[in-house]
């Protein structure tokens, strides 16, 4: 049906504008149901081929410290560990000072040129290779932090975190590793939301006689919350299943071992170290250890839309 | 400062424009780098009266307004030269501290801006910077109560001050401003963004603040000017040598002399809708 305008600026839509129109909107459609499938497909297919080794070792699988390729006995356990600590020491370092300099950069401390460069350093960090890192940490972050493993452990040897002697790989390098690979996500897009936050807001709260800090703090933050928390998330989404740079600093130890100092494995890095090798029944498990780390990650997204609704009720 | 300690003499009273200012400008240059935005402008605000800044786009009223709680201080190539003084003290002094200025020059803005936060929180924002240690409940009834907006959210103020309406936020913006009690309130076209019968109500809530408050409104809207406003300025704008805009003070006087007996022919033109 077509409305016949008196005017002559507009015509009548063509057929094949009509058509253009509905093909773009079912081609859009189907390109977002490719990406669920791709997902669920992947999920589906690794939970197939994991289903020997959930059938041999069930749930027991998850606490169970053994990875004995030998005996045919596998536990995950002292991987879900690392893999949870490592990425847990590198939230911690990396979200205070990536949301810091994301707050520096969002801000005009700097003149314009010389934030976009260092912007433009930051996501920098994000382009090197991960094997790069993984090479940097061996000859360059493990020298550095045996020294500081060294006094942790001789000054708060009895403070369990820091309770064996440093043997060079192990879950700290892991970590700052990994927290030197999160910062740019978590820079980048924490800046993008703080950046995209309206001037009014701002303007409001100076102009209510808060200072600067005031105005970041409990305005600016709060009001970019929800990005920041996107950021961490992906950031951590990264740092699980980092596996290169991980595999080369992290020890590949399978046991768990409380102090930071000692060595240990993540899921992704157990993988990456067997797959090779690995037949029958291990094949299987390394599966079921990729199935719980995909699940550990859905676990955290999920977690982190929680907070989002939680807080985002503003 | 408590607003009821300053002299009652002049709240509401017609001959107030020629009482002690309470901020005066004299021959205050607004520059943005090298570009002299706003030239040459002395004035005197006067105590508990409500001044309108009118005049064409560019003539430089929402600059000049922000100079008086130093909000300019934001953009980083502004700066002024002459004299405004506050009470007798230049507010660009160097030992002058720009986040006390604007606790007691409060501003409310063109597009209703409230914090994503309950409209509590809101409210109380500025008393919490300010480490106010009253009672905070007192303070959001009594502070939405003279923003004439009390009765309409006095049963959800714990829910988000965005989920208002346009002229709900403004006067949640206005009791957020006042909350702190500053001494005077600047508005920058705080019903542009608004319906009519939201305006009204922010127009009888200035004759109501007046009392209380010395406003300094800039506004498009001429009708509003003489609706609300005891003092007029009008601002104009000329084109430089270098072809830029620049804002200068043409007069100010009483409203009414302003719409009615104006000096400048420029203005006349102006108010009675022939140019700008």
């Amino acid at each position: 049906m077509t409305v016949r305008n008196p005017s002559s600026v507009t015509r009548p839509r063509s057929d094949t504008e009509r058509i253009l129109d509905q093909s773009f909107l079912w081609l859009t459609r189907l390109l977002a149901y490719a990406i669920a499938a791709v997902l669920l497909a992947i999920a589906f297919q690794v939970l197939v081929q994991s289903l020997p080794a959930i059938q041999r070792f069930g749930v027991g699988f998850i606490f169970s410290q053994d990875w004995d390729p030998v005996k045919e006995s596998y536990g995950a356990l002292p991987m879900i560990y690392g893999t949870l600590v490592s990425a847990l020491i590198a939230l911690l370092l990396a979200v205070p000072i990536g949301v810091g300099i994301a707050v520096f950069l969002s801000e005009n401390f700097l003149p314009l040129q010389v934030r976009t460069v260092l912007v433009f350093l930051v996501e920098l960090l994000a382009a090197i290779p991960s094997v790069v890192y993984g090479l940097w940490g061996i000859f360059v972050l493990i020298p550095i932090l045996r020294g500081f493993g060294v006094w942790l452990f001789e000054n708060f040897g009895w403070f369990p975190l820091f309770s064996t002697q440093p043997s060079g790989p192990g879950m700290l390098p892991a970590g700052v590793i990994l927290t030197i690979m999160i910062l740019p996500i978590i820079t980048a897009i924490s800046r993008d939301s703080l950046a995209s936050l309206p001037p009014e807001l701002r303007q409001a709260s100076i102009g209510l006689g808060a200072t600067r800090w005031e105005t970041i703090i409990r305005v600016l933050i709060p009001a970019a919350f929800s990005g920041i928390v996107g950021a961490v998330m992906l950031a951590l989404g990264r740092a699980m299943g980092e596996t290169m740079a991980v595999t080369m600093l992290i020890g590949n130890a399978n046991t768990v071992n409380v102090s930071l100092l000692a060595p240990g494995n993540t899921i992704a890095s157990l993988l990456a170290n067997q797959f090779a090798e690995a037949s029958g029944l291990q094949v299987a498990a390394l599966m079921y250890a990729g199935l719980i780390l995909f699940v550990l990650t859905f676990i955290v997204n999920i977690f982190a839309e929680l907070v989002i609704l939680k807080v985002k009720k503003f | 400062m408590n607003p009821q300690d300053r002299p009652s003499h002049s709240v509401g009273s017609p001959k107030a424009a020629s009482a002690t200012p309470v901020l005066e400008t004299r021959n205050l240059n607004i520059y943005y780098g090298s570009f002299l935005a706003v030239r040459e402008v002395s004035m005197s605000i006067p105590n508990n009266q409500v001044t309108a800044f009118i005049g064409p786009s560019g003539c430089g009223k929402s600059t000049l307004l922000r100079c008086f709680n130093r909000l300019n201080d934001l953009i980083e190539t502004f700066r002024v030269e002459g004299d405004l003084n506050y009470h007798g003290q230049n507010l660009y002094a160097p030992k002058v501290d720009a986040v006390d200025v604007r606790r007691r020059i409060g501003m409310v803005f063109q597009k209703p801006n409230p914090f994503p936060k309950s409209i509590y929180e809101n409210v109380v924002y500025g008393a919490r910077v300010n480490g106010y240690k009253g009672d905070l409940d007192e303070l959001v009834e009594r502070s939405l109560t003279q923003a004439a907006l009390w009765d309409e959210v006095k049963d959800k103020l714990k829910t988000s001050g965005l989920a208002l309406s346009g002229g709900q936020q403004q006067r949640l913006c206005i009791a957020r401003t006042i909350a702190v009690q500053p001494e005077v309130v600047l508005m920058d076209e705080p019903c542009a963004s608004l319906d009519p019968i939201s305006t009204l109500k922010i127009e009888e809530l200035m004759h109501e603040l007046k009392q209380q408050y010395t406003i300094v409104i800039v506004t498009h809207n001429m009708q509003q000017a003489s609706r609300v406003s005891d003092v007029t300025a009008f601002f104009n704008v000329r084109l430089t040598d270098t072809g830029k805009r620049s804002g200068y003070l043409v007069e100010h006087d009483r409203t009414e002399n302003i719409f009615q007996n104006p000096k400048e022919e420029s203005t006349q033109e102006y108010v009675s809708g022939r140019f700008g």
